[in-house]
């Protein structure tokens, strides 16, 4: 467990990029991307196309692989354990249990105890975070609304996330039983978020970050890392904007630094308002 | 060649708080500024050059180390940390953070920099991918016990420059040098419990040099 969380810790401070090929995969490493994702389809086509969004081809994810030497991750379905025995056989760094990939099981995610490769899940609150924990998650990250270049559901979900880990180091321990009941979770996790106050495994955000402020958003709340979907490959200039958010990340907290790079990057990507959605995916998980 | 730990129990102890600089653009700087803080270390995390004022010795952690290079240049970082390690300050790096001290770093970006004050040749993920990545219990000069390292994607040590003294190895391979005033080690010290590869850290800060001075 501790060789599989420990690459999380080795991913804090950086950026996730999303890419759908492999010269995506160099301009992302180029960037300072501390990893990538590797996809089919960027969330915002995803959305666009509609239909039932899968695992990548085994063949580009190889070709991605070859071209950088940053960890490489990939998505499955939540609950398609054999995607997943896949991804390990590929040598895939990390997996992502996505939300965004059309769900394969509407009852249960993988067990992720099974896997040697360490596992991301996507979490709206705190109970399932700890649900995703206990079935061997070993990175929580915020699901925002992925797709969007909106933050307003990251936003969310942090504070969410955030809020009740404040609250639960407040309860004595009778409370917890309470908290655990409310939550859905496994008792021991709650006593151990109240005595660590945070997490057991790392928590990073995902979904809707287009601009290095965005990130730096992300990062003040508590986050103690990004994943960039859609927000850079489908910005007007991807290359400059992706450095940027990689400046913003580790600089969050200096606003200077963030008005500096964040100057001249050309268009983001559009972006949608949560009412011109009909599919939430951050509501698929359970 | 003398040992270059000596015996920490008392020195660490007695010495007035250190501050130590960890260095804070990606990677598991909290990890270990968490073990610093156990032993009553002031932390600092370093993102630009001023951060590097008046601390006592500096802390490069794992992460990835094209990031780091990446930001150690666009912060300004790079050029006063490099001058202020030549001129003796005390430095430990862990897994990315001995790929940006080592002189000769194989399968690295062409754009990657590194500070080079430590003669050894590592080679960038060569204990393979995150499927390889493993635990070991290792016998570390100057500790009485082994020591639980953990390898993530670990970089390895392929050759050892005559100044630099191995001072753990894993199957024959060096896993942890030390040279003047550098620690260094493949694995990570900041993902356990065990504070005692940071005393000798520590120790290293305290004493001016990591050459055990036979007292």
């Amino acid at each position: 467990m501790r060789v599989k969380r420990g690459l999380a810790e080795m991913l804090k401070g950086g950026v996730i990029m999303d890419v759908v090929t492999p010269e995506q995969a160099k301009i992302a490493e180029d960037a300072g991307a501390c990893a990538v994702m590797a996809l089919e389809r960027v969330p915002a086509d995803i959305r666009r196309d509609g239909g039932v969004a899968r695992m990548s081809d085994p063949e580009m994810i190889e070709g991605i692989q070859a071209m950088v030497s940053i960890p490489v991750m990939a998505k499955v379905r939540i609950g398609h354990f054999v995607e997943a025995q896949i991804l390990e056989a590929l040598g895939v760094d990390f997996i992502d249990e996505s939300e965004v990939l059309t769900p394969a099981d509407e009852t249960h995610h993988i067990d992720k105890f099974n896997f040697s490769v360490p596992f991301v899940c996507g979490a709206t609150n705190l109970g399932e975070a700890l649900r995703r924990i206990s079935e061997g998650a070993c990175m929580i990250r915020s699901k925002g609304e992925a797709g969007t270049g909106n933050i307003v559901e990251a936003v969310r979900h942090l504070r969410s996330i955030i809020g009740d880990i404040r609250r639960i180091t407040q309860a004595d321990s009778a409370e917890l039983f309470d908290w655990a009941k409310k939550l859905q979770a496994p008792l021991p996790l709650v006593q151990e978020v109240a005595e660590l106050g945070w997490l057991p495994v790392p928590m990073f955000c995902a979904g809707g970050i287009a601009t290095p402020a965005d990130a730096a958003l992300a990062m003040q709340l508590g986050a103690e890392a990004v994943f960039v979907g859609s927000g850079i490959f489908k910005s007007d200039d991807p290359a400059p904007r992706a450095r940027a958010i990689v400046e913003a990340t580790t600089h969050f907290r200096d606003a200077s630094i963030l008005a500096k790079v964040s100057r001249g990057l050309g268009a983001p990507m559009t972006g949608i308002a949560m009412d011109e959605i009909n599919q939430r995916y951050a509501e698929r998980g359970w | 060649m003398q040992s270059v730990v000596g015996d920490l129990k008392h020195e660490v102890t007695q010495l007035p708080m250190p501050t130590v600089g960890v260095l804070a653009l990606q990677g598991a700087f909290n990890a270990h500024a968490q073990a610093l803080r156990q032993l009553n270390v002031d932390v600092r995390e370093v993102r630009l050059p001023q951060d590097l004022d008046g601390v006592d010795g500096v802390v490069l952690p794992g992460g990835e180390s094209t990031t780091m290079s990446q930001l150690l240049l666009t912060s300004g970082v790079f050029e006063v940390l490099t001058q202020r390690v030549e001129d003796g300050l005390p430095v430990m790096g862990t897994c990315a953070g001995l790929i940006l001290l080592a002189k000769r770093v194989l399968d690295a970006r062409p754009d990657q920099v590194s500070c080079s004050v430590l003669d050894v040749t590592v080679r960038r993920n060569g204990y393979g991918r995150q499927i390889d990545s493993f635990e070991a219990d290792i016998a570390v000069t100057g500790l009485e016990t082994p020591l639980t390292a953990v390898f993530i994607r670990a970089p390895i040590i392929e050759e050892v420059g005559s100044g630099v003294e191995v001072i753990a190895q894993h199957n024959g391979v060096p896993v942890a040098v030390a040279s003047q005033n550098v620690l260094a080690a493949s694995f990570h010290p900041e993902l356990t419990n065990d504070v005692r590869f940071h005393e000798l850290f520590l120790h290293m800060i305290s004493s001016g040099s990591i050459v055990r001075n036979d007292r």
